[in-house]
């Protein structure tokens, strides 16, 4: 009885266990319960000045950027590319909507706010068009092809702003990195652009061709994908989201910084987006994946500051905590460590052997077998 | 020979997999200086028995014995050493570096930590030279032909127990070096082969063509379902006898397969007129009626791929007219420009040109009808579902689950998937770049039925492949090419013979 009970519970566990978020919400439940000790109340949300106040609102509220840039490079990231040069794009479209702004007359016009913002945006767009077209019809290597932006950028930006730090006072455009009805307005943006991401990649067919151009390009252009216009599309999507990130960070700094918006933000979205699962490789990418994984290492920063990490410890804490997540997510890791002590099995793959897979004429059909009787006793 | 004691004897063999029984007791020996075959379908057990014998898997049951002596493999390193050298279908060398360096590649000859490269290109020549090859050793290895890569993969082989005065190569094991080469490869391989056999290694030679074995073999061991079936001399089995051991029935597809009647209906399909593109393929003029099955004919690397590619469009022509069901393609268009004009290709490489392998069954099979369709216009899911768990019946494709990693099933089912991609489309010309290359007899069999039947529902097929019998059986007309050119067009016919069809590959001339 107890034997059967076990043996039921140990193919949920397993088949819970190789889910694709199984690990990274572990990873972010097991980061958020360690605050716990250092701050009680961590958990509680109360309402402070008309807004939601609390450890994990300030995660979310923070979270803002990181998770909209991840978002981006995610299927920049799955068509096998990656996007360097989004903080660049983000110190872009702060400074266009600040210099607009802080030069009217009447900061407080709605209508003046709404196209600065829109100038902004198109300031990203071209940006993304640029990248996608040198990766796209180009043929750039997109390491390479937006590090030209990465650096360029900063200095188009530091032109707008003329190199001073511009502030602005507008009450409409502070409404953008602040609070709407004591929610962050923030967590509208991000909960929009991952739905609209989510329903574009997954409702239409764009979420298979991605995959498909990121897991063979060459394959997928002989099938009639046109990969040329995927990849244009990828790359000016993940500038747009790099331009929103742009906007809500200087609507709540209140100004722009061409020096340091958006500075090192490509390295953690791609971070993010590598913890969410989603190989570097291309291919088979994952929405939910990546902002669990921007969420982590948001948290992450948050508990270092609520644990007191002396400030110039902090980038080594980090990089360790980093290196112990990247571990846990491999399943060749955790296979060692489960060997030595017999934790929670990793999920095993369900053919056979890795090696019989990748031959080309005979394995397969025996790794076939193998499935089927998987299935027939499950 | 049969007299001597052999260098290796394995006995009673199993391998368990997690569901599957891999290998139960299976025995096989190998004497010095024999060339073995060992045969069998697609999961008969052949991979398995050589990963275990190269160490890759631990076996479960059983004995290995080297020259007498019981022997624990533990990995392909310790069989290296052990004197068990294998090359593998696909060459795993370095395109990149010159062909001394990968010959030498971790072993390289040095004094302390300095690379002594003059006699590293000296001794790779003369190992290279001891093989009868000429070829310059300081050249890239990426720079050869396949065939010569997989070659010099041998010499590697063969050499790597040389050093620190190990014994040398016992056992060499080949495993499907053939698939990619061309007559006169097969030529300089089977020399190389002939040359090591007389040198006393024991070679196991892993083949899908039963003419090569009948040619450089002298044994063979038939695999059936993970279990030995058989072990004869080759002058002891025909092959019919050998086939029926294999498959373990009668095998009457293949001669079943009715000669296909040609299609009488003057409806051009596909019209090419001086198509030709510089260093690729010399122009030429095609025309492929509806219904039509036109072959293509003649060696590797005589520009049948690349004539394959510009009718589809997958390389851009820079010269002459492509016309499809009587409209104008432009070179520009590039796959979408015929594909919309029903034009269908499976290319040769099925992994790196055809194939998607981390997407499911399903997501393959669906590609190339949701690219036609553009991103915004999805196929529901449930129509999705039902055309591709029809196709998976209709090809009986295996394993029959639409959601198996494509990358996971074996060669012929990839192919199968390809095809259901293709047919998917409703296509009026299927471009087939050897279709049944590397794939068990079983399978090739379905395939070439299929193509039958397609051509008799009005489907054109440009098929290619490098199996003289199979253009012969499957053709209505056959084109032949040599060095890059279309030398010849002959309508196929009874009294059309591979010995004609290779006359003209030798001489290029119209018969």
């Amino acid at each position: 009885m107890t034997a059967t009970l076990t043996r039921i519970r140990q193919r949920d566990w397993r088949r819970l266990s190789r889910h694709q978020l199984f690990w990274p919400l572990l990873i972010l439940a097991a980061l958020l319960l360690f605050n716990l000790p250092f701050t009680p109340n961590f958990f509680s949300i109360g309402v402070r000045n008309g807004h939601l106040y609390g450890s994990l609102v300030s995660i979310l509220y923070f979270g803002t950027v990181p998770i909209l840039v991840a978002l981006g490079m995610t299927l920049v990231i799955a068509t096998g590319g990656i996007d360097l040069s989004v903080g660049a794009v983000m110190a872009i479209s702060g400074a266009i909507a600040c210099r607009l702004i802080s030069h009217a007359t009447d900061q407080n016009s709605v209508s003046l706010v709404f196209t600065a913002m829109a100038l902004a945006l198109l300031a990203a767009l071209a940006a993304g068009l640029f990248n996608g077209l040198m990766v796209a019809r180009a043929g750039v290597q997109p390491i390479v092809a937006t590090l030209i932006l990465m650096v360029a950028g900063r200095g188009i930006a530091q032109l707008i702003t003329s190199g001073f730090i511009l502030t602005e006072l507008s009450r409409p455009y502070a409404v953008v990195g602040g609070y709407a009805a004591a929610v962050p307005t923030g967590l509208f943006i991000v909960v929009g652009f991952v739905a609209i991401t989510a329903v574009l990649t997954r409702r239409t067919a764009l979420g298979l061709l991605v995959e498909s151009v990121g897991g063979n390009a060459e394959a997928s252009r002989l099938a009639g994908v046109r990969a040329q216009r995927i990849k244009l599309m990828v790359y000016v999507f993940c500038a747009l989201c790099a331009g929103v990130a742009g906007l809500w960070n200087s609507s709540s700094l209140g100004g722009a910084d061409a020096n340091n918006a958006g500075l090192w933000i490509e390295l953690d979205a791609i971070l993010a987006v590598v913890i969410g699962g989603t190989p570097l490789t291309g291919g088979r990418f994952s929405i939910g994946g990546t902002v669990v994984g921007a969420l982590i290492l948001q948290t992450l920063k948050t508990t270092i500051f609520t644990i007191g990490i002396p400030a110039q410890a902090n980038m080594v804490f980090e990089a360790v905590v980093v290196i112990v997540i990247c571990l846990l997510q491999s399943t060749d890791f955790r296979r060692r460590v489960g060997r030595l002590v017999r934790l929670p099995r990793p999920p095993r793959q369900r053919q056979a052997p890795p090696g019989e897979l990748a031959d080309a004429g005979h394995g397969p059909a025996i790794a076939s077998v193998s499935q089927e009787s998987v299935e027939a006793t499950s | 020979m049969a007299e001597d004691s052999p260098v290796l004897q394995m006995t009673g063999i199993s391998k368990q997999f997690p569901a599957v029984r891999a290998l139960s007791g299976v025995d096989f020996r190998l004497f010095p200086g024999e060339v073995h075959a060992l045969l069998g379908e697609n999961g008969a057990g052949k991979s398995t028995l050589i990963k275990v014998l190269t160490g890759v898997y631990e076996l479960d049951e059983g004995t290995v014995e080297l020259d007498g002596s019981p022997v624990r493999v533990t990995s392909p390193h310790h069989a290296q050493q052990l004197g068990i050298s294998t090359v593998y279908q696909e060459v795993n060398l370095c395109p990149n570096l010159t062909v001394a360096e990968n010959i030498f590649l971790g072993r390289e000859r040095t004094t302390g930590p300095v690379v002594r490269w003059r006699r590293t290109r000296r001794e790779a020549a003369a190992l290279v030279a001891g093989f009868g090859l000429d070829i310059d050793v300081s050249a890239q290895l990426g720079s050869y032909p396949l065939a010569i890569q997989q070659l010099v993969a041998i010499v590697r082989a063969v050499d790597l127990n040389r050093v620190d005065g190990a014994a040398g190569t016992k056992v060499l094991i080949l495993d499907e070096p053939t698939s990619s080469l061309d007559q006169d490869e097969v030529e300089v391989l089977f020399g190389v082969i002939r040359r090591l056999k007389s040198a006393g290694v024991a070679v196991l030679f892993v083949s899908h063509f039963l003419d090569q074995i009948y040619r450089v073999c002298d044994r063979m061991t038939v695999l059936r379902n993970g279990r030995m079936v058989g072990e004869h001399l080759v002058a002891n089995l025909d092959r019919v006898g050998l086939v029926r051991l294999m498959l373990g029935r009668e095998l009457r597809q293949l001669e079943e397969l009715r000669e296909h009647e040609r299609a009488g209906s003057g409806e051009v399909v596909l019209r090419a007129a001086g198509l030709g593109r510089r260093g690729s393929i010399a122009p030429f003029d095609l025309d492929i009626g509806a219904g039509e099955v036109v072959g293509l004919a003649g060696l590797l690397g005589s520009g049948r791929t690349e004539l394959a590619r510009l009718v589809f469009g997958a390389d851009q022509a820079d010269s002459g007219e492509l016309t499809v069901a009587g409209e104008t393609v432009s070179h520009r268009g590039g796959p979408q420009a015929t594909i919309a004009r029903g034009v269908a290709f499976c290319p040769e490489n099925r992994r790196a040109e055809g194939l998607i392998p981390e997407l499911t069954v399903r997501e393959n099979v669906m590609l190339a009808m949701q690219a036609a369709r553009g991103w915004v216009r999805p196929v529901p899911r449930e129509t999705a579902d039902r055309l591709v768990a029809k196709y998976i019946a209709a090809l009986d494709i295996r394993p029959a689950d639409p959601e198996a990693k494509a990358g996971s099933l074996s060669g012929g089912n990839q192919q199968k998937v390809l095809l259901a991609r293709w047919i998917l489309t409703s296509p009026k010309l299927l471009v087939l770049d050897e279709p049944t290359r590397g794939i068990d007899v079983g399978a090739k069999a379905e395939i070439q039925k299929l193509v039958v039947s397609l051509a008799d529902d009005g489907v054109s097929v440009l098929y290619i492949s490098a199996e003289l019998d199979e253009v012969l059986r499957l053709s209505d007309s056959i084109g032949v090419l040599r060095d890059r050119t279309l030398v010849a067009k002959l309508a196929n016919g009874p009294d059309v013979t591979a010995d004609q069809i290779m006359h003209t590959i030798a001489s290029g001339a119209q018969p």
